[in-house]
């Protein structure tokens, strides 16, 4: 299992895929952060029934810090999601399964190679926004809490829920074995499906209880820190370990499909 | 006559060792109900250690999936295909024992090609350095840092060959390895294989053209339909060429008349203001020699026509005679190539 995870990390870090779409989300996240730390603390956010939501500094820091959970997923996600699609699309299952025929090793050395992946985009979304979103708040003269042990402990989470949407990535590659229905349906799914239904239901009665379990919210709760709580758009978050287990489950499930499914394929 | 598909393997007398490569009872149905297409048809065959075995049979005849399911990527509907009296999947550290290379497209574009040999080789179980020293035997060190989108089919056929090296194992498995490569590549490759032979291993190449194997196996397995039409050492291939004679005499009624006397089987005749030709089969130049100075013939030319290995291996893989279509698995005969 060692070597068969060695293998599948070389191959994550051995193609360009994996520095272009990191330093991407890194400026994207610090930008984004940057701006919110500005807007945020200035009392001007309005949700989006039009009402004034006024957070507290403290609310403000974890909001701004863990702006990757809520905004940049897409990228761990897109660089797991490829790891299998990437080997159909290249016909590189073939010398892959030569030198590992258990197909089950190999997907879970996917899986785990990914995720250590992910915690490297998670360690650098999230610092992205600290650096970013914290360096804003400072030079307005607000409070930073980067003294504050919860904090950092906000931060190790919101690098654990990035890390978990690599993983998450994996096991949507087992099952959409094409790179370009990844891609669009990644983009698609975290840019607008989700957030749309998480407003949408969030505006319901019912629906803010459903909306908590799509995997965007899960992940935010893992960090605790929400965007679209805090704007006021969708209802309440589970608590973190909810979130993980949720998270986890889905990771479970897809994993399931896909070593049920496309691993078991003749490869021709 | 014709040699059918009723061939059989030579008898399985010798005990088997780690690199004897069986194939028995080996069948794959691809799909399912009308549509389903039988691309292996039971087939039979062993390959032995030590020599170089050509894999043949003209394009869709089960090449590929045969040796995809010897190495465990697709599964046999039934019947088995074991390296050394294991499946694939059975092998621990597989890379070690059978080395495989079956299409020269299998690498990542953007990756080069000692990085692509680099993610194999903790899985083969060898140290990285191992990246560069077959990258050295297949004569790629030049371009070991370049990327592979790059590469010209023949380098990709070597680098594909040096990951089959990777792990030495005592097994090669390769799926045509002379597509792509040049005259001086085909060398090469030609002069590499009976190397690793020589070496004790066992080395199976798959071509859809026996000329580009001829001078490098020691013994064919040849299929068709997914079916086995012929497996032996190449010379007795060799014998199963018909003999042909050609011969030709100003008086055309003398030779016939020889011809008729003597009950050979005639393949062609031609006559003009010249006289005749014949060409007869199943007989050779003194039977007729002999004949015609005993008949009186004045002869103006008396030829064997050599037939070589190529048109026996069209002959024992074209359809059988008076097949509507071929049957499931087979597109259109390898013997129509020449008329498009």
């Amino acid at each position: 299992m060692r070597a068969a995870v060695v293998a599948e990390y070389r191959k994550l870090v051995t193609t360009r895929l994996w520095w272009i779409l990191l330093l991407t989300m890194v400026v994207y996240m610090a930008f984004i952060a940057g701006a919110m730390g500005w807007v945020l603390s200035q009392g001007q956010a309005t949700s989006g029934t039009g009402d004034e939501v006024t957070l507290s500094p403290q609310e403000v820091v974890r909001t701004v810090y863990t702006i990757a959970v809520s905004l940049g997923y897409v990228f761990p996600l897109v660089v797991g999601g490829l790891s299998y699609p990437s080997e159909v699309r290249h016909s590189t299952l073939t010398p892959t399964y030569l030198s590992e025929p258990r197909r089950g090793v190999v997907l879970g050395a996917k899986l785990l190679s990914g995720g250590a992946l992910g915690l490297v985009y998670g360690l650098a979304g999230t610092l992205a926004c600290v650096a970013a979103g914290g360096g804003v708040l400072a030079l307005l003269g607000e409070p930073t809490f980067l003294g504050e042990a919860s904090t950092w402990r906000t931060l190790g989470l919101s690098t654990l829920a990035l890390a978990l949407w690599a993983l998450l990535g994996v096991a949507v590659g087992t099952v959409v074995t094409s790179q370009v229905a990844v891609v669009v349906g990644a983009l698609a799914f975290t840019q607008f499906v989700e957030p749309i239904a998480r407003v949408a239901l969030g505006q319901t009665s019912w629906g803010g209880d459903v909306a908590a379990y799509l995997p965007g919210a899960a992940g935010e709760a893992i960090s605790g820190g929400s965007f679209y709580a805090s704007a006021g758009m969708t209802g309440g978050l589970l608590t973190a370990w909810q979130g993980l287990l949720v998270m986890l489950a889905y990771v479970a499930v897809l994993s399931l499909v896909g070593r049920a499914t496309t691993l078991r394929r003749d490869i021709t | 006559m014709q040699p059918g598909p009723t061939s059989t393997p030579t008898s399985t007398s010798t005990p088997d060792d780690d690199r004897t490569v069986r194939v028995e009872h080996l069948t794959k149905t691809f799909g399912s109900g009308p549509h389903a297409v039988r691309a292996v048809d039971d087939l039979n065959f062993e390959v032995r250690p030590g020599r170089v075995t050509g894999f043949l049979g003209p394009n869709g005849a089960g090449k590929t999936t045969t040796l995809r399911m010897l190495l465990g990527l697709v599964s046999p509907t039934s019947g088995t295909a074991t390296v050394g009296g294991r499946r694939y999947a059975e092998i621990a550290r597989p890379a070690h024992v059978v080395g495989a290379a079956l299409e020269a497209a299998s690498f990542h574009p953007g990756r080069t090609a000692r990085d692509h040999l680099r993610v194999f080789a903790p899985q083969v179980g060898v140290p990285d350095t191992r990246a560069d020293e077959v990258l050295a035997l297949v004569g790629l060190s030049a371009v070991a840092q370049r990327r592979v989108g790059g590469f010209s089919l023949g380098m990709r056929q070597r680098l594909a060959l040096a990951t089959t090296l990777l792990g030495d194992p005592p097994v090669l498995l390769l799926d045509e390895p002379a597509n792509g490569l040049d005259p001086e590549g085909i060398a090469w490759l030609r002069g590499f294989l009976r190397a690793l032979a020589h070496e004790g291993r066992t080395v199976l190449v798959s071509s859809h053209v026996l000329s580009e194997v001829e001078q490098t196996v020691d013994d064919v397995v040849i299929i068709a339909r997914g079916r086995l039409v012929h497996a032996s050492p190449l010379g007795e291939l060799a014998r199963l060429a018909r003999r042909r004679v050609e011969v030709a005499s100003p008086d055309a009624a003398a030779l016939d008349a020889l011809v008729a006397a003597g009950g050979w089987a005639v393949d062609d005749v031609r006559r003009g203001p010249d006289g005749a030709t014949y060409v007869l089969l199943d007989v050779d130049t003194p039977a007729v020699g002999a004949a015609a100075f005993g008949a009186g013939v004045e002869l103006h030319r008396l030829q064997a026509r050599d037939v070589g290995l190529e048109d026996v291996f069209l002959q024992l893989t074209a359809p059988p005679p008076g097949a509507e279509q071929p049957p499931a698995g087979a597109p259109a005969p390898a013997r129509l190539d020449g008329a498009a």
